[in-house]
């Protein structure tokens, strides 16, 4: 691997749910890559398919009902949809880990936190119980939470919110992985501890030289912590750049809504800004732009003929959109083409 | 006018152990919080979880025991009799659109129910054309009376939620988290609703949230609670401005800002919020403060009205904090 190549690299991804013999798309043609040691934020409403990306990396989902429909996903060299089961299992806590929204749900209550922390430590790393043990100790330290030998005996139940996302973490990161996908991390929590949270999520990042894919609705907390982001909506990738270039300059008129939507703390709009209608369901016949039926700036071009993302003239080359707006139409097929 | 008033509710539920089968402690989940809220204006009761701020609320509606103190709605106590015949003029808007409404129900059953168990003089034609009436106000249209509610989107079943409460021509509504489960795209327009309605009908809100930016947007007063006590209320604009109690600072410098160029803050809290059924001694928040001294962890400190309150404002909307150190 060349020192150029990404850590991750998805390339023209798309992902489907099978249902009554038709196929109807939650991801489409999703590009986008990671670097060594970068976080990267991945930004959307309910149902844009931020959670079916992280899922298809690790192959987290149910292969009876969700078809890759094309694409690879290039993660040091390999193509992980073309590796089988145990080979999977190989790179999942190893190489990239998960951590999820709600700990308490993704925590086993009749095992011990030190025990759920230990076994994954044992399985990946093949060390004796009693060096697995330690090492989950040493783990519970590193995440801040006090006491460790005696925090290692308890139960789930037995630690707040936070703590308990604090353990996740610990058993997220006791295999020192290369990617860690944050798939919400901090939504359940409050706001003073999902702070905390993330400061320790940072932290590790830059100890461990890690990247990280931040999966979150909040833009407040990509704008703080990812240095690149893509904004996803109904399965597309809209609008991808660097972070300080997207919130200074959003190209999308998605992006741009969702960014003034958000109320500002610092002074009182009489009115908030908000995006008319919602966010089209799966089920719904997919032509144009998708944005297009909420969108004020719609032109006819953009109800018959979906953009592809591609850099906006006079913006960094790497910050791109997909948006009709600041791209040449279509040469030939609306007929009702202003 | 005062349209709510809470002088000093407690809300203490009893401890049971199952082993003694009696009483072995309590759960102070409001534990003397006053208040009160002027018609056509919002209150915002802002907390972290678990820090009162839904039993507050509940406690008001009858749906949980009030244990001392009392809440005054239109200047009558709601434990009198004559409350009875007022009380559908307090509704309620729940969290979550998906479990506050019957999903065996039309929308039309459920937007008319209060009027069925409320005003019997109507007849069924009456009745429907008023709650087109009312869907139209909350910007639904006329055949959606027929569907049901899954086949509506969260902020259209918020909106379904809103309709019912504003049937009855309500001068009271009590919004718990009424945006919290919805996108940041909806969560606007359900805000810039509410803050129409409150103009057109002269409604007053008690708002619950714990997200800052919005009650920004939409409160007139801001109560903070923490661990079952308010410890700061004062106007919006002074909440924000000039944060007193070191619990608000703390809190205000915890939202994350959606603005890559600023500098992230480093102030943060240390810690988690205790447990109600042991809280810690003096004023609750002390093992948290960092300017905590000798007095805080001996003495609660009392809501109190500071001096630093500019002299313009009237004396409803005075600056209040609990802390020793103001």
């Amino acid at each position: 691997m060349t020192a150029a190549a990404p850590l991750l690299s998805i390339k023209n991804l798309s992902v489907g749910y099978e249902q009554d013999a038709r196929v109807y798309p939650i991801l489409d043609d999703i590009s986008f890559a990671i670097a060594e040691g970068e976080v990267f934020g991945l930004v959307g409403e309910s149902g844009c398919g931020k959670s079916m990306t992280a899922m298809s990396i690790l192959k987290l989902f149910d292969a009876t009902q969700i078809k890759v429909g094309g694409g690879e996903i290039v993660f040091g060299g390999r193509d992980l949809l073309a590796l089988d089961d145990a080979a999977m299992r190989g790179i999942r806590t190893r190489e990239i880990a998960m951590i999820f929204q709600d700990p308490m749900t993704s925590l086993n209550p009749v095992y011990t936190v030190g025990e759920q922390i230990a076994e994954a430590v044992r399985e990946h790393l093949h060390l004796s119980p009693r060096a697995a043990w330690g090492a989950a100790e040493d783990a519970i330290a590193a995440v801040g939470i006090p006491d460790p030998k005696h925090s290692a005996k308890k139960y789930p139940h037995q630690l707040s919110g936070g703590m308990r996302q604090r353990v996740m973490i610990a058993m997220a990161l006791s295999c020192q992985p290369k990617l860690l996908i944050a798939d919400e991390p901090t939504t359940a929590l409050d706001v003073t501890v999902q702070h905390q949270i993330i400061s320790l999520i940072l932290q590790m990042q830059t100890q461990y030289k890690m990247a990280v894919l931040l999966i979150t609705h909040d833009l407040g907390l990509v704008a703080e912590t990812a240095a690149r982001l893509g904004v996803m909506y109904a399965g597309n990738m809209v609008e991808i750049g660097d972070t300080a270039s997207v919130f200074a300059n959003p190209q999308h008129p998605y992006t741009q809504g969702l960014i003034s939507c958000i109320p500002n703390l610092h002074t009182q709009q009489d009115e908030l800004a908000a995006i008319d209608g919602s966010v089209p369901s799966l089920q719904e016949v997919r032509t144009g732009c998708l944005f297009a039926p909420r969108c004020p700036q719609r032109m006819a071009v953009c109800t018959t003929t979906q953009p592809s993302l591609a850099a906006a003239p006079s913006i960094a080359t790497n910050h791109q959109s997909a948006c009709w707006l600041h791209q040449p139409h279509p040469p030939n097929p609306t007929p009702a083409a202003p | 006018m005062t349209l709510l008033e809470v002088k000093q509710l407690k809300t203490y539920f009893p401890v049971v152990s199952p082993l003694l089968k009696r009483k072995t402690g309590e759960i102070r989940a409001v534990d003397g919080v006053s208040f009160s809220l002027p018609a056509g204006q919002t209150l915002a009761l802002v907390g972290e979880s678990g820090c009162g701020k839904t039993t507050t609320s509940r406690a008001i509606m009858q749906l949980a025991p009030i244990t001392a103190g009392e809440v005054i709605f239109c200047g009558t106590p709601t434990t009198a009799p004559a409350f009875k015949t007022m009380r559908s003029k307090m509704q309620m808007i729940f969290q979550d659109p998906y479990a506050s409404l019957n999903p065996r129900h039309t929308v039309l059953k459920i937007v008319e129910e209060p009027l069925q168990i409320y005003r019997k003089d109507l007849t069924r034609a009456d009745r429907r054309r008023q709650v087109i009436d009312i869907l139209a106000q909350t910007g639904l249209s006329a055949d959606a009376v027929h569907k049901y509610p899954h086949e509506f989107s969260g902020g259209q079943r918020q909106r379904i939620a809103i309709a019912r409460t504003l049937i009855l021509q309500p001068s009271l509504i009590i919004a718990d988290e009424p945006v919290s489960a919805l996108d940041v795209s909806v969560q606007a327009q359900i805000i810039n609703l509410l803050k129409n309605l409150q103009r057109t009908y002269q409604l007053g809100y008690l708002f619950i949230s714990h997200d800052l930016g919005v009650v920004r947007h939409i409160a007139d007063v801001v109560a903070i609670m923490y661990l079952g006590k308010i410890v700061e209320l004062a106007r919006v604009d002074d909440i924000f401005s000039n944060p007193q109690h070191p619990y608000t600072q703390r809190l205000l410098a915890s939202i994350p800002i959606a603005d890559p160029t600023r500098q992230r803050r480093s102030i943060t809290i240390r810690g988690e919020a205790p447990s109600p059924q042991f809280p810690p001694s003096g004023c609750a928040f002390h093992p948290r403060c960092e300017q905590a001294t000798a007095q805080c962890q001996q003495q609660t400190p009392a809501l109190r009205a500071l001096a630093t309150t500019t002299p313009t404002s009237a004396a409803a909307a005075e600056h209040h904090a609990a802390c020793h150190l103001l």
